[in-house]
């Protein structure tokens, strides 16, 4: 233990948080100047995040930097309790990425940016929050604060979509997104009570993960209580993940956002919620967990299926995109449900892996987008030869998606077949099923979007901006790395996923 | 039997106020018009003075005056402190609204300490008749303050209407009163406790006595269904007269509903186990009628009057879960009131801030307001997100202390029904966050430019109301970071009525 130890996960909140703050008081109208500052405050961002996630010890394994800060003594006994153990290490690497790239994009932001990276970070600091909390308050503290932005992000930067016949405005999308989100964060925040009036019931009054865990690992919370009180969890915290039926708002928010924050939703915040069923519900309701998981595997697998047959009939590349993203997501719900160690394992890495990949689609799609005004792909055609760069890119993040060996989403979704194989093995089945539409959909996108002859409107097309095709090359990069030698995030994530009671 | 006139010395900062309105009263017969401002400055700084003498004198304090009519205590001060400093909040926030479209300005400060000081006495009272006494000096001060636009026929109607309104609950109340006093026999809360557990069979008129206390009670703070009033005298009431209505009166009538609750009803436990099913169901009933209402409302101030009134709801769930055993509710109802009296304050000021600029009250008047006051905006939409109750800010904080505090009591129901009304809250919220950030700037009258008819949009906003806004929205991002110490206070202030 060193001081850096110490401070490392208050670091990581606290620095995109003063990034916020800090961005308030900057003179407003000087575009350039505060795209260098957002960019300054996510590099250190990034850099914390990489230096933490690699000093994570994993033959240690456990919760590592922990701190611990009394925030309210006194009957409710709160504290800022942080740390972080092998689940949540890879997704602050991956937040941390994320936002560096979604910051290195925004360029394109004109209007009012100092407000939006104010936003921006304030759900990043949010974001990293949820992941190294390890109190009930906080974890839910720093939930809301990284779904609270994305109203005015959407709703003042999106774009609207004009369908023909109807329009779907960024301001439906927001506030469709936020009610949502809210909805099931309405049922989480009924769970936490209900799990501290338990708590205070047996005579240890909480909201800390650990005195909870503990509380459950002795089997002190009766069953019957988990069995109602998982549900709201598993709902709450699914919405977020886009569960099947509570999914709707995703591909409407993620199509109206602007680019930065969709690659920042669909790549990380959606994590939160998967997230949140594990580092809540399985932990604290293990029991419950159990009853509710053949439930749980069965939404996740029509998660796959829909989220794969809506795509296919989306002419709409950032339509395609959400609804692919529902469909991924199902996976990481999938793995959950499993609680195999191979399928849990399989759900963590493919956080990581959908993360990455959705989040370079988004960004090739906000750079086509932004070139030609339209995201139709019957509109759009022959692209390859005009932009050649980000065809290429986005092949590589397609083939991603459909597990491509050698890519980062086929070991992930690999692994949660296995685990699935293991234990609900028709439904293995139809998740593999599900993974053969996805390369029909993906396919089909690559074939309508990219191939073919160039239309003469986009004759004077040039290939994307430097900077979007330098973010995309790391992300490629990272895709492959992690496609080819997983083992480094794979370590620290079995590591985590072992301590998982069930598991 | 102890003297009338024992410890007289700790009813100094009343009678320092009491000297203070009269002094502003003087003052004002003396100043030319055009000086005025000067009242508000005297009145000010006269608070701020009561404020050390009260802090210097009363700290730790703990004694009955009047042979236990009045209580000095923690819960007393801690009112008191919290009282004057709104007093001076909503001073600053009135100033330029008073001295630019109202007539009579010394009186309307001379009231409004008269009005600080009913409610200070309203904290302190442990009696049902001192009590009256204390609520009428607010609701006299209040009546008058409703209708000081006296040119305006809607602050005339909305005057009427309270004054009816309040005269009729005041009556209900001192009814319940003297059926309290005939079955028992005494008045002082802790007696009343006494008398309440060692009745073991309760005459009706007594139940009638306390639900006709409860109504009077109900009435004063708008709980549904004795809501009625409220939006419409918070439409026609001047906009800093609203303001105070919102955040001061309430939080006055429910420092006396918690030391009714937790001096005479709570000790009685077998009781107050019946009664708390009632409170649990104005509660409820409050809570999603004044969310649910709001969503319909076009005028700003009707819309703040409906989403008081949800707060009260949720103010009403903390009270319902009070018990002999734990301080954790009222600690959350003391929360909660601080917390929602300092957001709705920073919407206020805002609120009129906009109003002195464009003379405009509707929601989509705001169209467009954060390019034309981006500090105006910031200021107003970090207000919503707190009454919404989203972190960072003090709304987070605050519900999530009360409704815990409710779940842990047993009333899991009800915290999840104010969870969810929250949501529906949000939902209106956010609606007028549009009108600030997303939708375009409104036109003028008759299609005109806006700016050109209404200069002053393109100037800042007045000194006053700058630091409102500014301290305003710093307390409550504090209360929603580090509540720590405010909450600290509040637990001895508990203490003080708990035990």
């Amino acid at each position: 233990m060193n001081d850096f130890d110490d401070i490392a996960m208050l670091l990581l909140i606290l620095v995109p948080l003063a990034g916020s703050l800090s961005m308030m008081f900057m003179p407003g109208g000087q575009r350039k100047e505060t795209w260098y500052f957002a960019i300054f405050i996510s590099a250190i961002s990034l850099a914390l995040s990489l230096v933490i996630f690699a000093n994570y010890n994993y033959n240690a394994g456990g919760f590592q930097y922990t701190a611990t800060y009394e925030w309210l003594p006194g009957p409710l006994d709160i504290s800022l309790s942080l740390g972080l153990d092998g689940i949540s290490a890879p997704m602050i690497l991956l937040n941390g990425i994320v936002l560096f790239g979604g910051v290195l994009i925004s360029q394109t932001i004109q209007y009012r940016p100092r407000e939006f990276f104010v936003l921006l970070f304030a759900l990043a600091a949010g974001v990293y929050g949820v992941f190294v909390a390890r109190d009930l308050f906080f974890l839910f503290f720093f939930y809301e604060l990284a779904v609270l932005p994305m109203y005015l992000l959407i709703g003042v930067w999106g774009s609207s979509t004009d369908f023909g016949t109807f329009l779907r405005t960024k301001e439906y999308g927001a506030m469709k997104l936020l009610i949502f989100l809210v909805a099931g964060s309405i049922a989480v925040w009924v769970g936490i009570l209900a799990l501290y009036a338990e708590s205070s019931n047996l005579g240890a009054a909480t909201f800390s993960l650990e005195g909870l865990g503990q509380l459950a690992e002795s089997g002190q919370i009766d069953e019957d209580f988990q069995k109602w009180v998982f549900p709201l969890f598993m709902i709450g915290f699914g919405t977020l993940a886009g569960l099947w039926p509570f999914h709707t708002w995703s591909p409407d928010g993620h199509v109206a956002a602007p680019t930065a924050v969709s690659m920042l939703h669909a790549g990380v915040l959606m994590k939160l919620g998967a997230y949140g069923i594990i580092r809540v519900g399985l932990f604290l309701l293990p029991e419950g967990a159990e009853a509710w998981m053949p439930v749980l595997i069965a939404l996740g697998t029509v998660n796959v299926l829909y989220g794969a047959i809506s795509a296919m009939s989306q002419n709409d590349l950032k339509y395609i995109i959400g609804y692919s993203s529902v469909s991924h997501m199902g996976y990481v719900i999938m793995g959950i449900a499993t609680l195999d160690s191979i399928g849990m394992g399989g759900a963590v890495l493919q956080m990581f892996a959908h993360g990455m990949m959705t989040a370079l689609m988004f960004l090739l799609v906000g750079s086509i987008y932004h070139k030609t005004h339209t995201r139709d792909i019957n509109v759009l055609n022959g692209l390859a030869s005009r932009m050649p760069v980000n065809t290429f890119f986005f092949a590589i993040a397609g083939l991603a998606s459909l597990g491509l060996p050698g890519l980062s989403g086929f070991i992930a979704e690999f692994m949660v077949f296995i685990g699935t194989f293991r234990t609900y093995m028709p439904l293995g089945i139809l998740a593999v099923i599900g993974a053969a539409l996805t390369a029909i959909y993906i396919l089909r996108l690559l074939a309508r979007t990219f191939m073919g002859e160039a239309d003469e409107r986009w004759a004077d097309l040039t290939d994307s901006s430097p900077v979007e095709l330098t973010v995309g090359a790391a992300f490629v990069g990272i895709i492959i790395f992690v496609g080819v030698w997983p083992d480094p995030l794979l370590r620290v994530i079995n590591v985590g996923v072992q301590t998982i009671p069930g598991v | 039997m102890s003297s009338l006139s024992d410890n007289l010395d700790l009813l100094t900062p009343e009678f320092a106020l009491a000297g203070l309105a009269f002094l502003v009263f003087v003052l004002d017969l003396f100043l030319p018009e055009g000086r005025k401002r000067l009242l508000a400055f005297v009145s000010m700084a006269g608070l701020i003075a009561l404020i050390v003498v009260s802090l210097v004198m009363l700290w730790d304090e703990d004694e009955l005056l009047y042979d236990g009519l009045l209580a000095v205590d923690s819960f007393a001060l801690f009112f008191k402190v919290f009282f004057i400093g709104m007093g001076i909040a909503i001073i600053l926030t009135s100033m330029d609204f008073v001295e630019n479209r109202l007539k009579h300005q010394g009186e309307f400060y001379g009231l409004l300490l008269f009005a600080i000081l009913g409610m200070n006495v309203m904290a302190q009272s442990r009696e049902l008749l001192t009590a009256y006494i204390a609520l009428e000096l607010l609701s006299f001060s209040l009546y008058v303050l409703v209708a000081y636009a006296k040119d305006s026929a809607k602050s005339n109607e909305s005057a009427l209407k309270y004054i009816i309104v309040g005269a009729v609950s005041s009556a209900i109340l001192l009814y319940g009163v003297s059926m309290v006093y005939s079955t028992l026999g005494v008045t002082k809360f802790d007696e009343i406790a006494e008398g309440l557990a060692r009745a073991s069979e309760v005459s009706p008129a007594l139940w009638v006595g306390v639900g006709l206390i409860l109504v009077g009670l109900m009435f004063k703070v708008s709980a549904v269904p004795f809501h009625m009033w409220a939006p419409d005298v918070y439409e026609g009431a001047p906009y800093p007269v609203t303001t105070y209505l919102a955040i001061g009166s309430k939080a006055a009538a429910f420092a006396l509903i918690l030391r009714l609750v937790a001096e005479g009803f709570v000790p009685a436990t077998e009781r107050w186990e019946q009664w708390q099913v009632v409170f649990a169901v104005l509660a409820a009933l409050t809570m999603l009628v004044g969310n649910l209402l709001a969503l319909a409302q076009k005028n700003l101030k009707r819309l703040m009057a409906y989403s008081s009134i949800g707060h009260v709801g949720f103010i009403l769930a903390g009270v319902t879960a009070m018990t002999g055993s734990s301080d954790l509710a009222s600690n959350g109802v003391m929360f909660y009131l601080v917390g929602y009296s300092i957001t709705s304050l920073v919407v206020f000021a805002a609120l009129i801030s906009f109003f002195n600029m464009t003379g405009k009250e509707m929601i989509t008047d705001l169209g467009g307001l954060a390019d034309h006051q981006p500090f105006l905006a910031a200021c107003l939409g970090m207000g919503l997100f707190s009454l919404a109750g989203l972190p960072i800010f003090a709304g987070f904080t605050m519900k999530f202390y009360l409704f815990t505090a409710v779940a842990t009591e047993g009333y899991l129901w009800l915290a999840a029904l104010a969870i969810f009304s929250s949501l529906i809250g949000l939902y209106y919220y956010l609606n007028v966050m549009r009108q600030i950030y997303i939708e375009p700037a409104i036109k003028g009258d008759d299609g005109g430019d806006l700016l050109e008819q209404h200069p002053a949009l393109t100037r800042r906003p007045s000194l006053p109301l700058i630091v409102v806004l500014g301290s305003g929205s710093a307390a409550m991002i504090w209360l929603g970071v580090y509540p720590k110490h405010l909450i600290e206070a509040i637990e001895t202030a508990s203490r003080a009525i708990m035990i």
